[in-house]
């Protein structure tokens, strides 16, 4: 068991956000026109690089168990809290769909000069500040029908973990093909130079 | 200068995965964007009201014992920086108010702080966001992880319905 390290040192979280917003930014995921469209089903970029990153993490960290390299429980697995959980991606789709980003999406927003991504940061610690003066009588809710700690889909259906990757794959190209077929219909995904208009050039003699 | 083409969906969701599978390595975590939201809320509280936020059981738990708080801090910056150099290379770069073609800039930017303060509520309800729980939770097929993106995905198709005329 060579991994993980445990380096959650300034050097490591340099490295992993950097990675982090570059391939944010590459993907398209600081416009909120593209992001949105996911719902609009206009763009199904969102559902199609979050659930192809999901997959290859999943299988690289089973691969990584199966050569012994990483020990079972040895990464952090956060424990369901079923009401808060279920609750809270709620109000984050919302948010989402009427603001255009989640926290994330934001930080590569705002790198492309977004200034609506910087009004989004503001609200969400106003959010963040209401959750905490609130907190009183939100405990209660926080902390209802809390599941096993670190429950995974494997403790939860008792279905090994290599067929649940290979499930979420097929279920991921399903999606993939029927996410096309639906885009191409309704005259997406948007592109780039949709997104960003060449300005206007001058007109140089030919 | 027409921008360069975003990745292929395919090809910018592996590359997310390998990164995020990096993260694991490096740290036994995955990455987290929220968290970042959480310190600054924090950080700004004791600055403008030092004995209220030390006594928030909320954030003053948070500023005492939370020891991702560093770490997602760096990280959270290095990916503003990591984006900044995606978007100058890429040729898309532009200072603006991105909204949709018939939406008025102020209607947008209330739209925004509306967005922002319910993204607010909901990730620390959730204890995490699209990246820390949906993202990381789902590669270590944590079940927290599938409720919240669940949860996200349904309202995200109910709320773009009431606001579509907005975007389009």
């Amino acid at each position: 068991m060579i991994w993980p390290l445990y380096d959650s040192g300034i050097a490591a979280g340099l490295l992993a956000g950097f990675l982090f917003g570059f391939v944010l930014e590459n993907a398209g995921f600081g416009s909120p026109r593209k992001l949105t469209g996911q719902f609009r089903l206009e763009d199904w970029s969102v559902f199609k690089v979050m659930f192809t990153a999901v997959i290859v993490a999943a299988a690289l960290l089973w691969l990584s168990k199966q050569l012994g390299l990483m020990g079972a429980e040895s990464y952090h697995i956060p424990t369901p809290f079923y009401a808060a959980m279920a609750v809270g991606g709620v109000l984050v789709g919302a948010g989402f769909a009427i603001g255009g980003y989640c926290p994330g999406t934001s930080v590569a927003g705002l790198a492309g000069g977004r200034l609506d991504a910087l009004v989004f940061m503001i609200g969400m610690v106003a959010g963040t500040a209401l959750f905490a003066a609130w907190f009183g009588p939100l405990e209660d809710f926080y902390l209802a029908f809390p599941g096993p700690e670190a429950q995974t889909i494997m403790d939860l259906t008792g279905v090994p973990e290599w067929l649940i990757i290979l499930i979420l794959a097929l279920v991921g190209w399903g999606g993939f093909k029927l996410g096309t077929k639906v885009e191409r219909k309704l005259g997406g995904p948007y592109k780039a130079e949709d997104l960003f208009p060449r300005e206007k050039q001058v007109r140089s003699k030919e | 200068m027409s921008p360069r083409p975003f990745w292929p969906p395919l090809w910018a969701g592996i590359a997310l995965g390998l990164v995020l599978f990096l993260t694991f390595i490096l740290t036994g975590h995955g990455l987290g964007a929220s968290g970042f939201f959480t310190r600054l809320t924090a950080d700004f509280g004791q600055w403008v009201m030092p004995d209220l936020t030390a006594n928030n059981r909320y954030l003053g738990d948070y500023l005492r014992s939370d020891p991702l708080r560093a770490w997602i801090t760096w990280e959270v910056l290095a990916a503003f920086v990591g984006a900044l150099v995606g978007a100058l290379s890429g040729r898309r770069f532009r200072p603006k108010i991105e909204r949709g073609p018939s939406s008025a800039i102020p209607s947008r930017l209330l739209m925004s702080l509306l967005g922002g303060v319910l993204t607010g509520l909901g990730a620390r309800l959730a204890r995490g966001c699209t990246s820390g729980l949906g993202l990381s939770g789902g590669a270590a097929l944590a079940v927290g992880g599938f409720i919240f993106l669940i949860g996200f995905f349904v309202a995200g198709f109910l709320f773009s319905f009431m606001v579509r005329r907005y975007w389009k």
